[in-house]
């Protein structure tokens, strides 16, 4: 049973309304064609450190939870260190890495479903490129 | 004691697991994979090339393959080119007909195809410069006949439609396509990968030039497909690809082409899979279609009924039983098509979400996320659909 992937956590995360950010200093789509996710990730950056984000996310309810939660984690990070958050995610899915931060304990049941995780991790790649590219 | 339809496919033995994603991939009869395993067994050698025994019981089972999908097609066995599946003998047909086409000329593509049959013809299109028009269709997910003369002009040199929607399910009108593309001198290719599977095909009755299906969605084995053209349009094709097997003579600046089918089966062909599509084709030849239609049409019915009943569930594609393959697609309001083909996975329920491969039909009717597809085949029974509307309501539970 995949009931456990659908916790309360992670629907109070996907059920997040989406910050809007104006005057990005970049802004980076980037879609899954193999599931059709679509993620658009905005950041805007001031020495060096991430102030605001904000996304648009056409997806599956776990690609919109991990974009609330890259969206959310990214502000008051290093530029550095929000492009970290991907491997982070990605060590806990793939790697059996411990989480990073409590909240990411959240997308723990994902770790056993390899075909879903792309769906969390598209938005923290999203997210890295779009410092890199600011 | 003769096996029941269900009981010949060892995949479905499974107590719990209902497959309902037979469009994406049929499952396989045991006799067709003990027939895979009995011609490596017993004839595994190249064909067209060797004197030997093994050779030549190779050549009789590849040659004999031909003759059966030529059976089944209700055509010569000369007009059936084996390939490595569907896509690539659209490819084929695409690159055949296409590479010759320029500025000036029109492909009228039908909205209704998979990304197999349509991105073809936008990727030459690109290179060649001619002009791509797409063939709409009815908000109920069929094509639109409308304005099919303004679409199909006297520029227009090929139109391409699928024989099935591997989306909506509907069942596309190939003569009257046909009537339409003969009327300018173009010629129709078609998308037969879903309309196979529901029984036998004659292509050109329907007015079709090109038609292609996959073995995988037939019941038979993966890499192989077949790409059926009369005879003259064969021959004025160009070969996709070439090498051995495929030339006529071979100097040191120029080569000829061979004869088709093999001018279009360059390399060593799909041997073991040819005979495993002969053996499904056969074993689907020996069903009785009116019975497996009848089952099929209840069911879908079953189906349409049980998700028209439930809030929030929209069905993309017609409503009723005319003129479809058993292939359903829908929507759930606040339910993403993935969340629930994992809830349903979860439940043993075996179905597909996403955009099929269908982008520009999914676009047009406003389906960014795409759909969920159950796709039934001869084997499905009412349990399995059972077991989707009751998972359905589970997950929808789970999500909301």
């Amino acid at each position: 049973m995949s009931d456990e992937l659908y916790g309360a956590a992670i629907k109070e995360l996907a059920a997040r309304e989406p910050a809007v950010l104006d005057g990005a200093d970049a802004s980076v789509s980037l879609d899954n064609p193999l599931c059709g996710d679509r993620v658009s990730l905005d950041v805007r950056l001031d020495g060096g450190r991430v102030t605001a984000s904000g996304h648009r996310v056409k997806g599956c309810l776990l690609c919109k939870a991990a974009a609330a939660l890259a969206e959310e984690r990214a502000v008051g990070l290093e530029a550095d260190g929000a492009a970290q958050l991907l491997d982070q995610v990605a060590g806990m899915l793939k790697k059996g890495a411990e989480p990073a931060f409590p909240a990411l304990a959240a997308f723990l049941p994902v770790r056993p479903h390899k075909s879903r995780h792309d769906c969390v991790l598209l938005p923290f790649k999203a997210l890295a490129r779009a410092v890199k590219a600011s | 004691m003769s096996l029941t339809i269900r009981e010949a496919f060892p995949a479905l033995a499974r107590p719990g697991f209902h497959y309902l994603d037979s469009a994406a991939m049929a499952q396989i009869p045991g006799l067709v994979s003990e027939a895979v395993t009995h011609h490596n067994r017993t004839a595994r050698s190249n064909v067209r090339r060797g004197l030997h025994e093994m050779a030549q019981r190779a050549d009789a089972a590849y040659d004999g393959a031909r003759a059966t999908v030529g059976r089944f097609l209700n055509a010569p066995a000369e007009e059936v080119v084996f390939t490595a599946g569907c896509t690539l003998a659209l490819n084929m047909a695409a690159w055949g007909l296409g590479r010759n086409l320029g500025p000036g000329d029109e492909v009228a593509v039908s909205r209704l195809e998979h990304h197999s049959s349509c991105l073809p013809w936008m990727a030459l299109a690109r290179e060649r410069g001619f002009a791509l028009r797409w063939l709409p269709v009815t908000p109920d997910g069929r094509l639109d006949f409308a304005d099919l003369g303004a679409m199909v002009t006297p520029r227009c040199k090929v139109v391409v439609a699928t024989h099935a929607s591997n989306v909506t399910g509907a069942v596309s009108d190939l003569p009257r396509l046909a009537e339409a593309a003969r009327a300018v001198g173009a010629l129709l290719v078609v998308d037969g990968a879903q309309m196979v599977p529901h029984g036998r095909v004659d292509p050109r009755a329907l007015g079709a030039d090109l038609y292609a299906f996959a073995g995988h969605k037939a019941y038979g084995p993966t890499g192989i497909g077949v790409l059926w053209g009369r005879a003259e349009v064969l021959d004025g094709m160009a070969p996709l690809v070439v090498g051995g097997g495929m030339v006529g003579t071979v100097g040191d600046d120029d080569f000829t082409w061979g004869e088709p089918p093999h001018r279009f089966e360059a390399g060593t062909p799909p041997v073991a899979q040819a005979v495993g599509l002969a053996a499904a084709l056969e074993w689907m030849s020996g069903l009785d279609w009116q019975a497996v239609h009848q089952q099929e049409a209840a069911l879908t019915w079953h189906l349409l009924d049980g998700l028209r009943s439930m809030e929030g569930v929209r069905i993309v594609g017609p409503l009723g039983l005319e003129a479809r393959v058993p292939v359903v697609s829908f929507t759930v309001e606040g339910c993403h098509p993935h969340d629930l083909s994992h809830l349903l996975a979860g439940r043993g329920v075996a179905v597909r979400g996403g955009a099929h491969c269908a982008r520009p039909l999914m676009s047009v009717l406003g389906l960014e996320e795409g759909t969920l597809r159950a796709s039934l085949a001869p084997y499905t029974n009412r349990d399995d659909v059972d077991a989707l509307l009751r998972g359905l309501a589970e997950a929808m539970k789970v999500l909301r």
